[in-house]
């Protein structure tokens, strides 16, 4: 059992990424597929928060607390955090090319936007 | 290839995929048990010689503020992206007004309840995000945090009444500046670090006294001027967004097409 | 002046980039276009002053002024050794090339094209010079934004989007397998600095050193363009604008194996070490598959900018395949390949970008014989397929000779071979090309295959002379260039001893962290290079000869001496797998994966 709460948050963070290229290549519809994307995303993000987790530790934030309480990492937190924004605004910017996408080729389906073939 | 025989071919290379990659993570050290030397060494250290008693901020505005000024213009290369992707095309017509219909009905009116709690909500949210991006240092917050829900604002302003009300109250023009002096001045505050002869983005600013607002030296300003960054960025994708899919219409191409 | 130049090369670009977005629409289009310049002139001046100034010991620069504690390394630092910045400085000059291009004639939407450039060539600046693996993903991500957006430019055509998410989705998921290994040595090491995980990893080499190196190898092969991961390449540069081009084949997709080797030699080396045949055996296999399919393909394409993207591919084979080889002297003349390469292929894409502006088209089948007045063109591409044959005398022959002179200490001396095909294949395609569009030669548009999906590119620019100076000056500035940096006195050896030095784990660990001073190598003598040259001229010949026969095919003596249908026909397949369609290619990227990490699985344990 302790060696299955050792794990889970990494075994949930790799399903994630699976079940995330799952939906990216059995998609019909690009927003669909963008999320999908997002969902990889967040395995990247399960997976750093799960490495700088200390067990019994508290936020790294000394304002009520003594310098010197066990406080997790705050690399990862740092890292994530601004990644999140970040990367909701490179979503952003595929969206935009799907609204494009839309109004030129006139289908949101990668299916039938095979139009560089080969 | 047809489908279902890619889709069988990506299963089989996930399934191998993920043994794989299960495999290297069996061999982490185990949620909980955090072994390395570099967050603990930034959680002694920084409150003594930041001054900030978030350490998150710190790492992020200072210890590894470089990094963040990377992420900063990728947002800002994101935004300035989509803008350009989402402009006006030469036959492009403007529809006047823009008005969110679909082709069958008219949109309903929103309730008055949604009114009232949007409005009431507004300068909480405004008031919350500015005290989100200027107490960065001293509890959980910074310019991403705070620019986000900043952001959050005009939005409630769109969902509460419609694009009419969502226009008055934005400007492209100003936005894109917003976001540029946001962005250009996380840079130039690095550089001014070369006038006292330190290194890039090497703090220059008083420290203060820890616990204070005006503590962190630089972070204080780096993180202003993300939160205004992030805030502006944010709502010039909501512009361009919003005039892509309401105002601009093709030739041909019918009020309510959109939502076919 | 060593504290601030070395962040200089990142700072001013996207300061500038900032500043022009600022003035958007209010700026005069030729002064936002002197701007650009500048700072794209400011940075290839400062990198090649970062690169001499590195030359015997690697600048280390932590940015914010946050130095290692005892050995700990607690903020970013860049880490500047001669190729790092040699990188950085080609990558600068090829921006500055792209801005020339696009001096008066491109459609230029406000300052959007010159900011998104501008931060492009920032981060690729970033990206070769820093010692941080997460800042290494941070400016990759910057990079690939950039890119993504780039490449979409032309909104009109239905080309460009699909292009442009073909690349932003096999490309985003690229980076995420990146920082999944990067997650993953952090969690093992607790650092991010790249000197300091070498340090902790030490030699330990159990299942999740291995799983992170394949992770962060496949993430960032995926930009290099290697098979199975480089579907993408060939849409995405068949639509996006030619300054745009001119970088991505020129210098982005080479970063991407830049980054694998740095990362393979300052954090992986010791604990691979005593893999090391079996290390070599998997990349130069992966380098050969791609030199071949990408030859191939290039070979079989009539769109001119895809016919030079596949090239790009086959080329980025051979790179992989000299990486591979783990030779102290192959990285030497890899660096030499990567520099003669792209300035020869960003030369091409400027000729092509000359038609496009010219004739209006990039389709190999629709120009034929429109191109007779242009003698300047014609002259171009001969001499700029000649670069790509390794004619003796350009910097590719001088890279390929290393090489393989490199190969045979390690008992690989077959990959000349190797290399012979794809340089003959991909200068035969473009021979073949010009001798087409120039001189009007070959069979007819309706005599050769059927071509599904799009094969032209609309236009990019507006008015002007038929054959503007700004276009054809830079072209030929890049071929004199491919061809004068073989006869730059001591460059080889400069080039070798950097190298060797690129390999050195145990000095960069303690340069970084312990600012010690370690002893520079001397220098040995180098192989002779006459075998290297009657290759050199072999391969020359055997394209003409391919090229001719692809020309002159109908007026063989028997028609049965024609094989061009029979290899259309086995092709076939191969065509059809590049299907356009971004859930193949995604589903490849997986296999591809999956095939790396049961390969590496098995050979080290």
């Amino acid at each position: 059992m302790h060696e299955f709460l050792r794990m889970l948050p990494f075994a949930v963070s790799a399903w994630l990424f699976v079940a995330g290229l799952y939906g990216i290549v059995t998609s019909r519809h690009l927003v669909h597929l963008i999320m999908c994307l997002v969902v990889v995303q967040t395995s990247t993000y399960l997976l750093l928060l799960g490495v700088g987790f200390k067990a019994g530790a508290t936020a790294p934030i000394f304002a009520d607390v003594p310098v010197g309480t066990p406080a997790v990492d705050p690399i990862t937190h740092a890292l994530m955090l601004t990644d999140i924004v970040v990367e909701a605004t490179v979503m952003a910017l595929l969206l935009a090319l799907t609204i494009q996408a839309k109004e030129r080729a006139g289908s949101v389906d990668p299916e039938e936007l095979r139009i560089l073939r080969g | 290839m047809t489908r279902r025989f890619r889709n069988l071919f990506f299963l089989a290379s996930a399934a191998g995929f993920a043994v794989f990659y299960l495999w290297g993570l069996h061999l982490l050290p185990g949620f909980g048990h955090y072994p390395g030397p570099y967050g603990d060494v930034l959680n002694a250290l920084s409150v003594y010689e930041r001054h900030a008693t978030d350490v998150i901020t710190a790492v992020n505005f200072d210890y590894r503020g470089f990094d963040t000024l990377g992420e900063e213009f990728i947002l800002f290369t994101s935004v300035m992206g989509a803008n350009l992707l989402l402009r006006k095309q030469k036959d492009d017509k403007e529809e006047d007004p823009p008005l969110d219909l679909a082709r069958d009905r008219l949109a309903p009116p929103t309730s008055d309840a949604v009114r009232v709690a949007g409005l009431a909500l507004l300068l909480p949210i405004v008031v919350f995000g500015i005290y989100t991006v200027t107490h960065g240092q001293l509890t959980p917050g910074g310019g991403f945090q705070g620019g986000v829900i900043l952001a959050s604002a005009p939005l409630i302003i769109y969902l509460c009444g419609d694009y009419e009300n969502f226009k008055r109250i934005t400007s492209h023009v100003v936005a894109e500046v917003a976001e540029a002096v946001g962005a250009g001045g996380y840079a130039v505050t690095g550089l001014i670090s070369f006038i006292f002869g330190y290194k890039y983005l090497q703090n220059f600013i008083p420290l203060g006294q820890t616990g204070d607002v005006f503590s962190g030296g630089t972070i204080a300003l780096i993180s202003a001027l993300t939160g205004l960054e992030v805030a502006a960025g944010i709502v010039l994708l909501m512009i361009s967004f919003f005039r892509q899919t309401l105002v601009y219409r093709k030739p041909g191409e019918e009020r309510g097409d959109h939502h076919a | 002046m060593n504290t601030f130049l070395p962040a200089t090369p990142v700072a001013v670009p996207l300061t500038i980039a900032a500043l022009l977005a600022a003035v958007n629409q209010h700026i005069h289009r030729r002064l936002a276009d002197l701007l650009a310049i500048a700072a794209a002139g400011y940075c290839l001046w400062s990198s090649i002053l970062l690169m001499l100034r590195s030359s015997h010991m690697p600048i280390v620069y932590w940015m914010g002024g946050w130095e290692p504690r005892n050995g700990v390394a607690i903020g970013i630092s860049f880490v500047i050794d001669p190729f790092g910045a040699g990188l950085a400085a080609f990558a600068a000059f090829l921006t500055l090339i792209a801005f020339v291009f696009s001096l008066y004639y491109f459609d230029s939407i406000g300052t959007l094209f010159h900011v998104l450039m501008l931060a492009f060539m920032g981060a690729m600046c970033g990206f070769s010079l820093t010692g941080d693996v997460f800042n290494l993903f941070v400016f990759f991500e910057l990079m690939s934004a950039a890119a993504f957006a780039l490449c979409g430019y032309k909104t009109e055509a239905s080309g460009p989007i699909a292009g442009a998410l073909n690349f932003g989705v096999t490309n985003t998921i690229g980076a995420f397998l990146a920082l999944s290994g990067i997650g993953l040595l952090y969690g093992r090491t607790g650092a991010l600095n790249m000197a300091q995980i070498g340090k902790s990893l030490g030699q330990t080499h159990d299942g999740l050193v291995v799983t992170a190196f394949v992770l962060i190898s496949c993430g960032f092969l995926v930009k290099a363009a290697i098979v199975p991961f480089h579907f993408w390449l060939g849409d995405a540069h068949a639509v996006a604008p030619t300054p745009v081009c001119i970088l991505f084949s020129g210098i982005m997709v080479e970063l991407g194996l830049y980054a694998v080797a740095r990362i393979y030699w300052t954090v992986f080396h010791a604990s691979l070490a005593q893999f090391e045949a079996q290390t070599r055996a998997i990349f130069v296999t992966a380098g050969v598959i791609t030199a071949i399919i990408g030859a191939l393909m290039c070979f079989a394409q009539r769109q001119l900018k895809r016919l030079l993207a596949y090239s790009t591919i086959s080329h980025m084979g051979l790179l992989l395949l000299a990486f591979g080889l783990l030779a102290p002297r192959a990285v030497g003349g890899l660096a030499i390949y990567l520099l003669g390469h792209g300035l020869v292929k960003g030369a091409l894409f400027i000729a092509a970008g000359i038609l496009l502006h010219h004739l209006g088209s990039v389709d190999e089948l629709k120009l034929q014989g429109r191109g007779r007045e242009a003698t300047s063109g014609a002259i171009l591409f001969l001499l700029l397929a000649l670069g790509l044959a390794g004619t003796p005398g350009y910097g590719t022959f001088l890279g390929e000779s290393m090489v393989d002179s490199a190969a045979e200490t390690v008992h690989y001396a077959w990959i000349s071979y190797i290399f012979m095909f794809a340089a003959i294949i991909t200068a035969a395609a473009v021979f073949r090309a010009a001798g087409r569009i120039y001189f009007g030669w070959g069979p007819g548009i309706d005599q050769s295959q059927e071509e599904e999906g799009e094969t032209d590119e609309s236009r990019e620019t507006t008015g002007g002379p038929s054959v503007p100076l700004t276009m054809v000056l830079p072209a030929f500035l890049l071929l004199i260039l491919a061809i004068a940096i073989v006869f730059v006195p001591q460059f080889r050896a400069k080039v070798e001893l950097a190298g060797m030095r690129f390999q050195d784990q145990a000095a960069y660990q303690a340069e970084t962290l312990f600012h010690a001073e370690v002893p520079i190598y001397h220098a040995q003598p180098s192989e002779p290079l006459l075998p290297g040259i009657i290759r050199g001229l072999v391969s020359t010949l055997l394209a003409f000869v391919v090229a001719g026969y692809a020309l002159f095919r109908k007026r063989l003596p028997s028609k049965y001496l024609d094989f061009t249908g029979g290899f259309n026909w086995a092709l076939k397949p191969l065509r059809m797998v590049h299907s356009g369609n971004m859930c193949d290619y995604v589903a490849w990227l997986t296999f591809g994966v999956a095939l790396f990490g049961g390969l590496f699985a098995l050979f080290i344990h």
